[in-house]
């Protein structure tokens, strides 16, 4: 660490703090004193709960992370997104069709869509957001489905578009079209869980419960790697 | 040869018989198109305001992937990019001429796309007809198999390929590059007068009056001129010449349906590359009785 600063400035509501320089935007904000009621869920980047923009001191540029995942810097003006104000339209998936005009009828805002890639560079999963909402506007509900796959529904993107579209939601309904609809359903899935439902592996998991610590150490330890 | 394709919206939805069959013909020519691995919408309508950026944007994106492609070495120094759709064609290309010579909207544009990979000026913008012509019209002579013996094929230009001076792929007063392939197929050229004239473009959403009177002029004069079926290069003049054919009909008593297909429709049959590339059944209008009666099917 040598001369580095063990902590940092942010500014939380706009008062400046120090904290300790090692800190996630999240684990900061409770060191200054602030408790989640909202906005916090896994604290493991997965669940998307904790979407944060924030901008450095000095800078222009308005940034976007989750608070979990995200380190303090010096200079950090945080503003927390505890729940994002977006458009979610309702349907019965059973009554759509995967159609290349749905995303379309459902989201029309989608349409507006000018390939700024705003959305893109605020996306903390790093998706290709942009490619996917111009998927969607082509009707290529497979693309938008491959490339919003890790979408976590953070919000962020839709927070920063300026064509006001909600990707996200527009993402989890091509999603939603594809599972039912487009993708293949596995056969031998269905025919190891028949397998399991007639009772196939029933004498062989009791065998194994039957076993000792030793014994079960000594199975595992032999069993075969196929690569 | 391999270039650079960017295929565009409609021809990824509704008008699936034309990329088909422009890239099974493309092909049997010897020319490989690839789609570009990432693509957005072109941008639809030419922005003509002179301190407009954010509709730049998009073509310009466009543009950024094709010189991407030579980059990641999928391909060497080809910077040229191969369109289909007369729109996408129009406003990649006059993006591309604007921004190159407009340093400031460039610079512009580089602002906002900031943190990305900026435009270098490369690309150069095609229509497939264009490469056509270069190839020369012998050489796809040479590749029919079937020739259109007997089809009377006014060919329709519409605006976009043609217009304004200077970006369009063939003199606008006299254009002769779809008469020179179609003449090239074996088919017989109907030229009629308003092949350059505009179809309606959008006010087909909002105004059906509008385009059902022009795509009545169009093609009852491609009719009188004895035209048996109409090529063009263009969805949403495809669109209205053909789907707006039956508002056409009921409001203008006497007038006969004519079959409008795409020019790589009439390319693919006449190479004989058969019926299933040229997806002949998904045209409104069906030719397939015509070409059946003149045996071509």
């Amino acid at each position: 660490m040598g001369e580095e600063r063990s902590t940092v400035t942010i500014y939380v509501m706009g008062k400046a703090y120090e904290v300790p320089a090692s800190l996630t935007i999240m684990k900061a904000m409770e060191y200054i004193g602030y408790r989640f009621v909202r906005g916090a869920g896994c604290r493991a980047g997965f669940c998307g709960a904790c979407a944060t923009l924030y901008r450095k001191k000095g800078s222009y540029k308005l940034e976007a992370a989750l608070a979990c995942q995200k380190v303090v810097e010096d200079g950090m003006y945080i503003a927390t997104i505890p729940f994002a104000p977006a458009e979610k339209r309702t349907y019965d998936i059973n009554k759509l069709r995967p159609t290349p005009n749905v995303l379309l009828e459902y989201y029309p805002e989608i349409a507006r869509c000018l390939s700024c890639n705003t959305c893109t560079k605020a996306c903390p999963q790093d998706l290709q957001v942009m490619d996917y909402v111009q998927a969607a506007i082509r009707g290529d509900i497979e693309e938008v489905a491959r490339l919003s796959f890790d979408c976590l529904s953070c919000g962020l993107c839709a927070m920063r578009c300026p064509a006001e579209i909600v990707p996200y939601n527009v993402a989890q309904l091509a999603r939603r079209l594809y599972a039912k609809y487009l993708a293949k359903t596995s056969e031998h899935l269905m025919r190891r869980l028949k397998e399991i439902e007639e009772g196939k592996f029933d004498e062989e998991l009791k065998r194994l419960k039957g076993l000792s610590r030793e014994e079960l150490k000594e199975l595992y330890d032999k069993r075969e790697i196929r690569v | 040869m391999r270039f650079a394709y960017y295929p565009g919206c409609t021809l990824k939805t509704t008008a699936r018989n034309y990329e088909d069959s422009a890239l099974a013909s493309a092909r049997a020519l010897g020319m490989e198109l690839l789609e570009l691995p990432r693509w957005n919408c072109c941008g639809t309508v030419h922005a003509l305001a002179k301190d407009d950026v954010m509709h730049y944007l998009a073509p310009i994106r466009v543009l950024v992937r094709v010189e991407d492609m030579n980059r990641e070495g999928i391909l060497e120094g080809n910077y040229r990019l191969v369109t289909l759709c007369a729109m996408c064609y129009n406003t990649l290309k006059r993006a591309n001429g604007v921004v190159k010579e407009d340093p400031d909207r460039m610079r512009k544009l580089h602002d906002i796309m900031e943190r990305e990979q900026p435009y270098e000026g490369k690309v150069e913008v095609l229509h497939l007809l264009e490469l056509l012509r270069e190839m020369g019209f012998e050489k796809v002579a040479e590749r029919v198999e079937r020739p259109l013996r007997g089809l009377r094929v006014a060919p329709y230009y519409g605006c976009l390929l043609l217009r304004p001076r200077g970006f369009g792929i063939d003199n606008p007063d006299s254009p002769r590059v779809m008469e020179d392939l179609i003449r090239a197929l074996g088919g017989e050229v109907v030229e009629f007068p308003y092949r350059a004239r505009c179809c309606g473009s959008y006010h087909t959403v909002e105004r059906k009056d509008i385009v059902a009177e022009a795509a009545y002029k169009i093609l009852s004069q491609a009719r009188e001129m004895g035209a048996e079926i109409v090529a063009l290069a263009c969805p949403l003049c495809s669109f209205n010449l053909s789907e707006r054919q039956d508002e056409v009909e009921r409001e203008f008593p006497g007038f006969r349906k004519i079959p409008v297909v795409y020019f790589t429709q009439l390319m693919a049959l006449a190479f004989g590359l058969g019926e299933d590339v040229c997806g002949l059944d998904q045209n409104h209008v069906d030719p397939r009785p015509l070409l059946r009666s003149k045996s071509l099917i």
